[in-house]
């Protein structure tokens, strides 16, 4: 691990104006916010990432969950996974984002992360972690060895020929199905990013991960008023029962009425370089009865994209019944 | 084998005697190595004469680790683990992968189990730590270790106060009756030994007894 400054920033304009010296938000930034530092001492460790200042925000006020004026939900930068997956209202109203966060990780690690680190959490392709190795992502121009390399894992939708990385968030796949809105506070003042606007898609720059720019933190997420009567499910599917990362995931967020779907929000994980909105797949349900033969065409309007590389071609068929089984569960 | 091992399950004689030479050892020979130390206005962790030589960019803080305080100065980089074991010298909780993959590391903070690898020890500073050493005593074990040693919970031992502080900590987490949902509460903790149906079984035995 390089050597580094730790600060506590006394408020949150202190913090952004420290962190708004960095030349980047992005990979390799001299200035890193640290939550619950589940991902980043980590990857300090591994000298992937090299801050020179780390900024310690886990006392900054942004740590409560609290029902909004609208209806919906107000959830702090720094809640806890766990808090918020054993948060009642969440339980009751949003339950796919329980489910979602209680797959993940191990339970001490739900003790630390936290909700603003999750949408920040980077890849575990193994040629990122490894600094011997070229990686685009790390180091932008190097080349990207996981084409043809180790890719088992890695992504078939939103890959680009620079970049096959897996986002491996499953909170994310749920926020992408509840329409979650990201809330920024930066140097120029604040902002909210839907939530499909955040992560970037790799394309010839896949150091660039998401929106955020020198000095923006992310202070809260917001959900929109629960869908009433909504039938929701997260289905997770890996090589092993628990404490394993998905190799294809889904949150369905699914109104039925008389037999029909009225409304449905879906979202892939494990198959994406982000979390996988798909919109393909919510039209394809719209209107339709509820039976396997919609399902399944849904399952492959979603996948309909998908490139695999020589050793995740399995994660087509993977994703179609992790998508199709969640559907049929979630309507019965 | 002293009387101790008659009086207890555990025979505390060996471990006993590793750690007073230990002491002596990093004391006398090993100090310059040590990557932090007990600051001089606190309370020794060690008593020695030798001259401690001062650590670039090292930092103060306090940090309480099972109802003690423990002023320290330590590099920035210095993970909770690190710290625990090195710095504080309680060597009960152990360090497996270093990367947060195994729980050996697992320890509470402000009663909360957490992998003590993944945090640095300057965001603990105000926080209650507990470590193995704060659960229980030779001669008065906590519940949760007395079920391990008579569920016959571990093998070779080394995964096995992480094991206990996960455990310990489970039970006041929401957690089904069954088996089932224990096991995957403690998925954070590998024991390459396999022990896991032994671990299950101490657990439910101190939920069953309440």
């Amino acid at each position: 691990m390089r050597i580094f400054e730790f600060i506590r920033p006394p408020d949150p304009v202190a913090a952004i104006a420290t962190a708004a010296q960095s030349k980047t938000a992005q990979q390799g930034a001299d200035v890193r916010f640290m939550g619950g530092g589940t991902t980043l001492i980590d990857l300090m460790k591994l000298n992937v990432e090299t801050p020179a200042r780390v900024l310690d925000i886990n006392r900054l006020p942004f740590d409560k969950i609290e029902t909004t004026s609208d209806g919906g939900l107000k959830i702090g930068a720094t809640v806890r996974n766990s808090d918020l997956a054993y948060d009642k209202t969440v339980q009751l109203a949003y339950p796919v984002l329980s489910q979602a966060i209680l797959q993940g990780a191990s339970a001490q690690i739900r003790n630390m992360a936290t909700v603003g680190g999750n949408l920040l959490q980077r890849t575990r392709c193994v040629y990122f972690r490894d600094t011997a190795m070229p990686c685009n992502k790390r180091e932008p121009g190097s080349g990207c060895p996981a084409i043809t390399g180790h890719n088992r894992t890695l992504a078939i939708l939103g890959v680009s020929e620079h970049c096959i990385a897996t986002n491996p968030s499953d909170m994310c796949v749920a926020l992408a199905a509840l329409e979650a809105t990201i809330h920024i506070q930066g140097p120029k003042g604040p902002r909210a990013v839907a939530f499909d606007d955040f992560h970037l898609l790799p394309g010839s720059t896949p150091h660039r991960e998401t929106v955020l720019e020198p000095g923006d933190l992310i202070t809260h997420v917001r959900l929109p008023p629960p869908i009433r009567g909504s039938k929701q499910l997260y289905l997770k599917l890996r090589d092993r029962a628990s404490y394993e990362f998905a190799l294809a995931s889904a949150a369905v967020v699914l109104t039925i009425a008389s037999g029909k779907i009225t409304q449905a929000h879906i979202a892939l994980g494990g198959v994406g370089t982000k979390p996988w909105r798909s919109p393909e797949a919510e039209a394809a349900l719209k209107g339709k009865p509820t039976n396997d033969a919609t399902f399944r065409q849904a399952a492959e309007v979603a996948l309909q994209g998908a490139k695999p590389q020589s050793e995740n071609r399995f994660k087509i068929e993977l994703a179609k019944r992790c998508l199709t089984h969640a559907l049929r569960t979630a309507a019965a | 084998m002293s009387d101790d091992s008659k009086s207890n399950p555990i025979d505390q004689s060996r471990r006993k005697f590793l750690k007073t030479s230990g002491t002596t050892a990093a004391a006398g020979v090993f100090s310059a190595y040590l990557p932090a130390y007990a600051s001089s206005g606190a309370e020794p962790t060690y008593e020695s004469e030798v001259a401690r030589p001062t650590i670039e960019g090292a930092v103060p803080i306090t940090l309480r680790i099972n109802g003690k305080d423990h002023r320290l100065q330590i590099d920035p980089r210095t993970t909770l683990l690190d710290c625990i074991r090195e710095t504080v010298t309680l060597t009960g909780t152990k360090k497996g992968c270093d990367h947060g993959q195994c729980g050996a590391c697992t320890v509470h903070v402000n009663g909360k189990r957490v992998l003590s690898c993944l945090n640095l020890a300057l965001m603990h500073d105000g926080h209650e730590i507990t470590t193995i050493e704060g659960l229980g005593t030779p001669d008065a074990l906590h519940p949760m270790q007395k079920a391990f040693l008579e569920c016959d919970g571990y093998q070779c031992g080394y995964c096995t106060s992480g094991q206990i502080m996960s455990a310990v900590a489970l039970l006041k987490e929401p957690c089904g009756p069954d088996d089932a949902s224990v096991k995957e509460l403690m998925s954070g903790n590998i024991c390459r030994c396999g022990a896991y149906a032994n671990i299950v079984a101490a657990i439910q035995q101190v939920r069953k007894n309440g």
